[in-house]
C-alpha cells in the first residue's frame, strides 16, 4: 500500500495540537508560551513540507485524481473515506499549508492570552480546512465544510477585537443556514443514485456520472450555490464578511481571506457545476452578474472606508467576484484563471491582513486616518506594503495579473459585455488600493506617534517574505501552477459542457496556458493604468 | 415455563436493585455514607448483560412483553441513561441533602418502567408501565421538598401528567371498544380490516392516544409543563427525565403508531406533520429567548423532540432506525449537558442562569470544554454524534419525501445553534464572575462526563456499528 500522504496531511495538524497538550506550564507563562508556538510554527511547517512533498510527486499532466485514498466508512449508506487531488485541490492544499506557519506568525506577539488554546484551533482548522480540499466523497466533505466552522468561530470569538462576539456569531450562522440546505441536496442526491443504479453512494465520481432529472438539478444547484455563494462571498450574501475580517485576529483574517472564501469558489467548480450541468449553464449568468455586481460594489464601499481591514475585507468581496465570473464564463480560461485567482488573492490578501495585522500591533488602530508618512518611518514595511499591495491590484509581473487577465478573457469570450464592466474594476481596485497605499505611507508624517515606530522585526519578515517571494514568483512563472491546474479545469469543464447541451463551445480549441506575452500585457493594463 | 419470563430479566434485574436500595436506605444509621448508587449500576449492567443475551431471540413474556430487538435497543439506551444519571446523582444528592436510598430506588423503578414501556406490546400494559415510570419521576421532580420551584414544578408536572395518563387511558378504552382487544397487533391486524371505511371512533381514539402521547414526548401543543418540570428538578434528575422518560415514551410511541394504527396512516400522519413542524419551530424559537440554562435545554429537548418526530413519521426502514439511533444520541449529550449542569451546582445558588457560565474557561477548562462538545453536538457539528443523528433523521425525511418538514427541521437546527453558542459565548468570550463559586467534581460524575464525550466522538466518527444495530433492531418487527 502506497503511504497515505492526504491521510497524514490531514492527521498530522491535529496530532500536533494534541502534542501541544503535552507542553508543560500553565498558560500565560512567558516560556511555556514561547515554546507552545515555537511547536506548533514547526508542526505546520511539517505540514507545508509534506504539502510541496505532495506536489513534487504529483503528476501534472494528468487530469485524474491522485493519491486516492479510500476506505468504507458508513457502507449501509455507500459513505466512504474518500480522499484524493487533482490539480486544483493540490494547490489549494499547498495554499492552505503555506498560510497557516504565516497566520500563526503574524499572530506571533498579539496573542496574549490562553496560547495555546489559539494554536491548537489554528492547527485543527487546518486540519479541518486540507480535508475539505480533499475530499472526493460528499458526506465527508460536508462533515469537514461543518466541522471547520467551530474553530474559526473560536479564533474569531475568544481571540477577536471589540465587536468579535457579533462577528463571530453572524459567521457562523451565516456560514450554516447555507450549509444546511446542502446537505439536504447531498441526501437527495445518495438517494436518487439509489433509485436510479439500486446503491447510496456519496461518492463524488459516481455522482459525476449520475444524470439528474433538470427540474432536480435546480434545485440542487440553488442548494449548493446558496452555501457556496455565502462562502464566497458573492453579493448579496456578503455581509457577514466585512464583520468577520475586521474582528478577527490576524491569524484568523489571513486564514479566513486566504483560504475559507476560496472554499465557495472551490465548491463551485468541484461540486455544484460538474454535478449540476444543466443547472449550471442555466444558472451562470446570473451568478456572472452577481459576480459582477459584487466586483464593482466591493471596489467602490472598499474606496470610502476608513479602516483599513475594512477596506481589504470589501477587496475581498470584489476579487472574489473575479474569480465566480471565471468560474462562470465556463471556459477554459475563465475556469483556469478563477482557480489561479483564488491562489493570487490568497497570497496577495493574505499578505495585507499581514501587513496591517503588524501596523496594529504596534498603533492599536487600523484607521488610515491615524497614519500617514510611514515611509520616513519604516522604509522595509512600507516596501513589502508595496509589493504585496501591487500584486494584489494585478500589476503584471506579480500574481494578480495573471489570474484576472484569463479571467477577464474567459468572460470576454462568454459575453463581451461583462468583461466590459467586470474591468472597470480592475481600475477601481487600483484606485482604492493606491489611495489607501499613498495615504497611509505617503506625505508628511502627521501623528506623532508614528514617528518612532519600529522597523519590520525579524520575526515579520519570516512572516512576510515568503508572500512576496510567491508573489513575484506566481507573477513571473505562472506556468510552474497553471500546468497542473489546466488538466483538471478542463476535465471539469468538459464534465459540464458536455452534459448541458453546450458540446459547441467545449469543441473550441483551448488555448494553451497563456505565457503572457507582453503585447497583451500591455492591451490591458493601459486602461487600468490610463485611469490612474 | 422459564422460558417465558426471559423477555422481563432486564427489567427485573433492575427493579431487584430499586428494591435492594429501599432495603439499604432502612439500614443506613444517619449519616453513614453508603454505596446505595453502586448497587443500582450493579442492577444496570445485570440488565445490559441480560438484554445482551437475548439479542436476536425475540423473546416474549406472557404475550404482552415482547424482548425483540427494538426493545433491547431502547433498553439500552434506558441502561446507558440509568449509568450517566447514577454517576451525576451522587453529588446533587450530597449537595441537596436529598435521601440517597430513595432517590436512588425512584430512580431504578422509573428505568423498570421504562424499559417495560419499550418492550409491552398490549395498550394497558403500556398504560401500567407509563404509570410506574410517571409516578416515580413525579417525586424524583419534586424531591426538593423545601424548595418552592420543585414543588410547584412536581405539581405542575404530576396534574398535567395525569390529564395525559387520562387521555391515553380513555383512548385505550375506545380502542378496545372498536376492537375487542389491548393487544397491538390483533389491535393491527382489526383496524387493517376496518381501514377502507374509518368510523368516528377510530379517530376518537387515534386523537385521545396521539394526544396522550404528544403529552409524554413533549410535543407542542402539550409541552407546556417541560420549561417549568425542567427547572424545578434537581438538574441530575432533568437530564434523566429529560431523555429516559423520552426514549421510552418515543418506543411506545413508535410501537402503537408504526403497527396498530399503521392501517390508519394516512388520517394520522397529517396531523403528525403539523405537530412535528409546530414542535421544531416552537422548540427552537423559543429556546432563543431563555435566560437559563435549564429552561433553554428545556426548549432544546422539545425541539429534538420534534426531530424525532419527523423520523417516526418518515417512518421507513432509514426512519425507525433514526428513531433509535436519535434517541441513543441525544440521551447521551443531553445527559452530558446536564451532567455539566450539576457539577457546577452550587451549595447555595444553582448556577444555571446563562450569565453564571461567563468566564467558565478560564477558571475551569475541562468543564467548558466538556460543555462545549456537548452543546456542538446537541446543535449537531460533525464530527459529534449529534450530526450523526440529524443526518440519519433528515436522510429518513428525504427518502420518505417529506422535504418541506427535512428543510423546517435543518433551519430550526441553525437557529437552535444561536442559543447553544450563546453558553458557548459565555464560557469563552466573556469574563470570569468572582460570585460564581464551583464545587469539586466528585470522580463518579467526572467519570461518567468523560464517558459522555468518548461516546459522543465516538458516535459522531464511527457510527458504522451502532447505526447497523439499530437497523437491525427494526427489521424484525414492523
Amino acid at each position: 500500500m502506497a503511504f497515505p500522504i492526504l491521510s497524514t496531511l490531514i492527521a498530522l495538524p491535529i496530532a500536533g495540537s494534541l502534542l501541544l497538550l503535552l507542553v508543560p506550564g500553565r498558560d500565560g507563562d512567558e516560556r511555556h508560551d514561547a515554546m507552545v508556538r515555537n511547536v506548533a510554527l514547526v508542526v505546520s511547517l511539517l505540514v507545508f513540507a509534506e504539502s510541496l512533498l505532495l506536489w513534487s510527486r504529483f503528476t501534472t499532466t494528468s487530469a485524474d485524481f491522485q493519491f486516492v485514498e479510500r476506505y468504507r466508512w458508513i457502507p449501509a449508506f455507500g459513505i466512504s473515506y474518500a480522499v484524493g487531488v487533482d490539480g486544483i485541490s493540490l494547490l489549494l492544499v499547498v495554499l492552505t499549508a503555506f498560510l497557516t506557519p504565516l497566520a500563526l506568525l503574524g499572530s506571533w506577539t498579539s496573542v496574549h492570552k490562553k496560547t495555546r488554546a489559539f494554536c491548537m484551533t489554528l492547527l485543527v482548522l487546518e486540519s479541518a480546512m486540507i480535508g475539505v480540499f480533499v475530499s472526493l466523497d460528499l458526506f465527508l466533505f460536508y462533515v469537514f465544510w461543518d466541522a471547520m466552522l467551530v474553530p474559526m468561530y473560536f479564533l474569531i470569538g475568544i481571540w477577536g477585537y471589540d465587536r468579535r462576539i457579533y462577528a463571530a456569531v453572524k459567521f457562523i450562522l451565516y456560514t450554516m443556514a447555507g450549509s444546511v440546505l446542502m446537505l439536504l441536496a447531498i441526501l437527495g442526491l445518495a438517494y436518487l443514485h439509489n433509485s436510479a443504479r439500486g446503491v447510496y453512494s456519496f461518492d463524488l465520481l459516481q455522482l459525476y456520472t449520475l444524470d439528474v432529472p433538470p427540474n432536480l438539478q435546480f434545485w440542487f444547484f440553488l442548494a449548493f450555490a446558496l452555501a457556496f455563494a455565502i462562502k464566497v462571498p458573492l453579493f448579496p450574501f456578503h455581509t457577514w464578511l466585512p464583520d468577520a475580517h475586521v474582528e478577527a485576529p490576524t491569524a484568523g483574517s489571513v486564514i479566513l481571506a486566504g483560504v475559507l472564501l476560496k472554499m465557495g469558489t472551490y465548491g463551485l467548480v468541484r461540486f455544484a457545476f460538474p454535478l449540476f450541468p444543466q443547472a449550471a449553464a442555466l444558472m451562470a449568468p446570473a451568478l456572472a452578474v452577481l459576480a459582477i455586481v459584487g466586483i464593482i460594489y466591493g471596489a467602490l464601499v472598499a474606496m470610502v472606508q476608513p479602516d483599513m481591514k475594512k477596506l481589504v475585507a470589501y477587496s475581498s468581496v470584489s476579487h472574489l467576484g473575479f474569480v465566480v465570473l471565471g468560474i462562470a464564463a465556463m471556459n477554459i480560461q475563465g475556469v483556469q484563471g478563477a482557480v489561479y485567482q483564488m491562489l493570487n488573492h490568497g497570497v496577495s490578501t493574505g499578505g495585507l491582513f499581514l501587513i496591517v495585522g503588524m501596523l496594529s500591533d504596534r498603533r492599536h488602530t487600523r484607521l488610515i486616518a491615524e497614519y500617514g508618512g510611514l515611509k520616513k518611518v519604516m522604509p522595509r514595511l512600507v516596501a513589502v506594503f508595496l509589493i504585496v499591495t501591487l500584486s494584489s491590484i494585478g500589476l503584471p509581473g506579480l500574481n494578480g495579473f495573471v489570474g484576472e487577465f484569463l479571467i477577464l478573457l474567459g468572460a470576454f469570450r462568454a459575453n463581451p459585455r461583462f468583461a466590459a464592466f467586470a474591468a472597470t474594476g480592475v481600475i477601481l481596485s487600483a484606485a482604492y488600493m493606491l489611495w489607501m497605499f499613498q495615504r497611509v505611507n505617503y506625505g508628511p508624517v502627521t501623528k506623532d506617534e508614528n514617528r518612532s515606530l519600529p522597523d519590520l522585526q525579524p520575526r515579520e519578515w519570516l512572516a512576510i517574505a515568503p508572500i512576496v517571494a510567491a508573489a513575484v514568483l506566481m507573477g513571473v512563472f505562472p506556468n510552474l501552477f497553471l500546468r497542473p491546474i489546466e488538466p483538471a479545469a478542463d476535465r471539469m469543464l468538459g464534465q459540464v459542457l458536455q452534459r448541458s447541451g453546450r458540446e459547441i463551445h467545449a469543441a473550441m480549441p483551448h488555448v494553451s496556458p497563456p505565457v503572457d506575452p507582453p503585447g497583451r500585457t500591455l492591451t490591458v493594463r493601459s486602461s487600468g493604468d490610463a485611469a490612474r | 415455563m422459564t422460558t417465558e419470563l426471559n423477555a422481563i430479566v432486564p427489567m427485573a434485574c433492575v427493579t431487584a436493585a430499586g428494591i435492594a436500595a429501599m432495603v439499604a436506605e432502612a439500614f443506613r444509621e444517619p449519616g453513614e455514607r453508603m454505596p446505595i448508587g453502586g448497587l443500582g449500576a450493579v442492577g444496570l449492567v445485570g440488565a445490559g448483560i441480560a438484554s445482551f443475551l437475548l439479542w436476536g431471540r425475540d423473546a416474549v413474556s406472557f404475550g404482552v412483553v415482547a424482548a425483540d430487538n427494538f426493545g433491547l435497543f431502547v433498553t439500552w439506551i434506558l441502561i446507558v441513561v440509568g449509568l450517566l444519571s447514577l454517576g451525576f446523582s451522587a453529588t446533587t444528592i450530597d449537595r441537596e441533602r436529598l435521601p440517597g436510598g430513595e432517590y436512588y430506588a425512584l430512580m431504578l423503578f422509573a428505568i423498570a418502567g421504562m424499559m417495560l414501556m419499550a418492550t409491552a406490546t398490549d395498550l394497558l400494559l403500556i398504560f401500567l408501565a407509563l404509570e410506574v415510570l410517571s409516578l416515580a419521576v413525579y417525586v424524583l421532580t419534586g424531591l426538593r421538598r423545601s424548595s418552592a420551584a420543585a414543588t410547584e414544578a412536581a405539581l405542575k408536572y404530576f396534574l398535567l401528567g395525569a390529564f395525559s395518563s387520562a387521555f391515553f387511558l380513555y383512548g385505550i378504552a375506545f380502542t378496545y371498544g372498536l376492537t375487542g382487544s389491548t393487544r397491538l397487533d390483533r389491535v393491527g391486524s382489526l383496524m387493517a380490516a376496518q381501514a377502507m371505511s374509518p368510523t368516528p371512533m377510530q379517530f376518537v381514539a387515534l386523537g385521545l392516544l396521539l394526544v396522550g402521547f404528544a403529552f409524554k414526548v413533549a410535543a407542542v401543543p402539550f409541552h407546556m409543563w417541560t420549561p417549568d418540570a425542567y427547572e424545578g428538578a434537581p438538574p441530575a434528575v432533568t437530564g434523566f427525565m429529560s431523555t429516559g422518560v423520552k426514549a421510552a415514551a418515543f418506543a411506545a410511541f413508535v410501537r402503537v403508531f408504526l403497527s396498530a394504527f399503521e392501517p390508519l396512516r394516512n388520517d394520522w400522519a397529517p396531523v403528525l406533520w403539523i405537530v412535528a413542524a409546530a414542535t421544531m419551530i416552537v422548540g427552537t424559537v423559543v429556546g432563543v429567548a431563555q435566560l437559563n440554562v435549564k429552561r433553554m435545554l428545556a426548549y432544546s429537548s422539545i425541539a429534538h423532540g420534534g426531530y424525532i418526530l419527523l423520523a417516526l413519521l418518515a417512518s421507513n426502514d432509514v426512519g425507525k432506525a433514526a428513531v433509535l439511533f436519535y434517541l441513543l444520541v441525544y440521551a447521551i449529550t443531553n445527559l452530558g449537558a446536564f451532567g455539566i449542569i450539576a457539577a457546577l451546582e452550587g451549595v447555595d445558588r444553582p448556577n444555571d442562569r446563562v450569565a453564571d457560565y461567563a468566564g467558565l474557561w478560564y477558571d475551569h477548562p475541562r468543564l467548558a470544554a466538556l460543555m462545549t462538545i456537548f452543546l456542538l453536538s446537541l446543535g449537531g457539528f460533525p464530527p459529534t454524534a449529534g450530526f450523526i443523528a440529524k443526518w440519519y433523521v433528515f436522510s429518513a425525511a428525504v427518502k420518505a419525501g417529506y422535504n418541506g418538514l427535512a428543510i423546517i427541521g435543518v433551519l430550526t437546527s441553525v437557529v437552535s445553534v444561536f442559543f447553544y453558542l450563546r453558553i458557548v459565548v459565555m464560557m469563552y468570550m466573556t469574563q470570569p464572575d468572582a460570585d460564581v463559586q464551583v464545587p469539586p467534581v466528585s470522580r463518579a460524575a467526572g467519570i461518567a462526563l468523560a464517558v459522555s464525550a468518548a461516546l459522543v466522538f465516538y458516535l459522531g466518527i464511527l457510527p458504522t456499528r451502532v447505526l447497523d444495530w439499530a437497523a437491525a433492531s427494526v427489521k424484525t418487527i414492523f
